[in-house]
């Protein structure tokens, strides 16, 4: 997969919250072969070591980091904080979020396209989570933007893909950009289902951190994706309304 | 001079941001800073005179999804 000249050969973006321990979080992301995992600013005092600690294990891990704005409600915000995390973390890669509302975590798409188009223009390579709206994905692109991130659901809720066709008219619509499922996946069928889509890799945090065996998890995650992505590319038949004999019934002697 | 940092009231000597951080507890640390909402790259820390009353938002490394 190639994501603003960078080639990756997982198609899984791993989160780095929620974890039982750090050990833990560290085992799942080198188990699961994930070479890009997300990360997130906070304010600390400087008596913290907090942040530090994170920063270096972080690094020990030798993955790539793509710093997220989560928990800006506004453009303004998010491009402040996006600033911040170019400082921080040594890249112009940024997974754009401005919330709109509480209850689902949904993306505030005009907030959005406004940062997208000022971050772009700043020389930020920006992931924006979105929606699946086709209006709003083309404005992001006309921002600069050249990965698309929708949602599979609500951030955190595990509940899959709760709009598989539009997922799918994305991908039809957009052939060339590379689109990534971001949040609401809870199982490694979701995650294979966005594959058969077609969608180019999927970014989750809640379903592995969570699962009572994070490594276990994140290991079922990479293997759902490889198998979903390899499905794809091998052309799935059709479905049909009606059945058809996969046994050959010509010269069959008793009926 | 008092200033806001990280919404907490601090009392500092220094006059810059950049004495400020060291002043603080950040030196050598990996942060990155804001003034009234406003980033602050690194290498203006030292160019940037603080007045009191400023609100400085310092922030680090943290897990994220």
């Amino acid at each position: 997969m190639q994501v603003y000249d960078v080639t990756l050969k997982s198609r899984l973006l791993l989160g780095t919250a929620l974890y039982p321990s750090p050990a833990i979080m560290l085992e799942t992301i080198r188990e699961s072969a994930c070479e890009v995992v997300t990360v997130s600013l906070r304010r600390e005092s400087g008596q913290g070591r907090h942040g530090q600690d994170f920063w270096s294990l972080i690094k020990r891990a030798g993955v790539r980091v793509l710093p997220n704005t989560a928990g800006c409600v506004t453009a303004k915000g998010a491009i402040q904080t996006a600033h911040m995390a170019r400082e921080v973390f040594e890249t112009s890669w940024i997974k754009l979020e401005v919330i709109g509302e509480n209850d689902t975590l949904g993306p505030d798409v005009f907030g959005l396209v406004e940062a997208a188009r000022v971050l772009c223009s700043e020389g930020f390579e920006v992931f924006p989570y979105t929606t699946d709206d086709l209006v709003v994905a083309e404005k992001l692109l006309d921002a600069g933007c050249k990965v698309l991130m929708p949602w599979g659901a609500p951030i955190g809720s595990g509940q899959g893909l709760n709009n598989p066709k539009a997922l799918r008219r994305m991908r039809a619509h957009f052939p060339e950009v590379p689109l990534i499922v971001d949040a609401g996946v809870g199982l490694p069928s979701h995650a294979a289902m966005a594959m058969e889509l077609g969608y180019d890799a999927v970014l989750l945090n809640t379903a592995v951190a969570k699962a009572g065996d994070p490594v276990s998890m994140g290991r079922a995650f990479a293997m759902a994706i490889e198998g979903g992505r390899l499905a794809y590319e091998a052309d799935p038949m059709a479905p049909r309304d009606m059945a058809s004999p996969s046994t050959p019934v010509l010269g069959k002697a008793l009926q | 001079m008092n200033i806001q940092c990280n919404e907490k009231p601090v009392e500092i000597i220094a006059k810059n941001l950049a004495a400020a951080l060291v002043e603080l507890g950040y030196e050598s640390m990996q942060v990155a800073t804001a003034i009234n909402g406003e980033f602050v790259p690194r290498s203006m820390w030292a160019l940037t005179e603080l007045i009191p009353g400023d609100h400085l938002d310092v922030v680090a490394p943290m897990q994220g999804g």
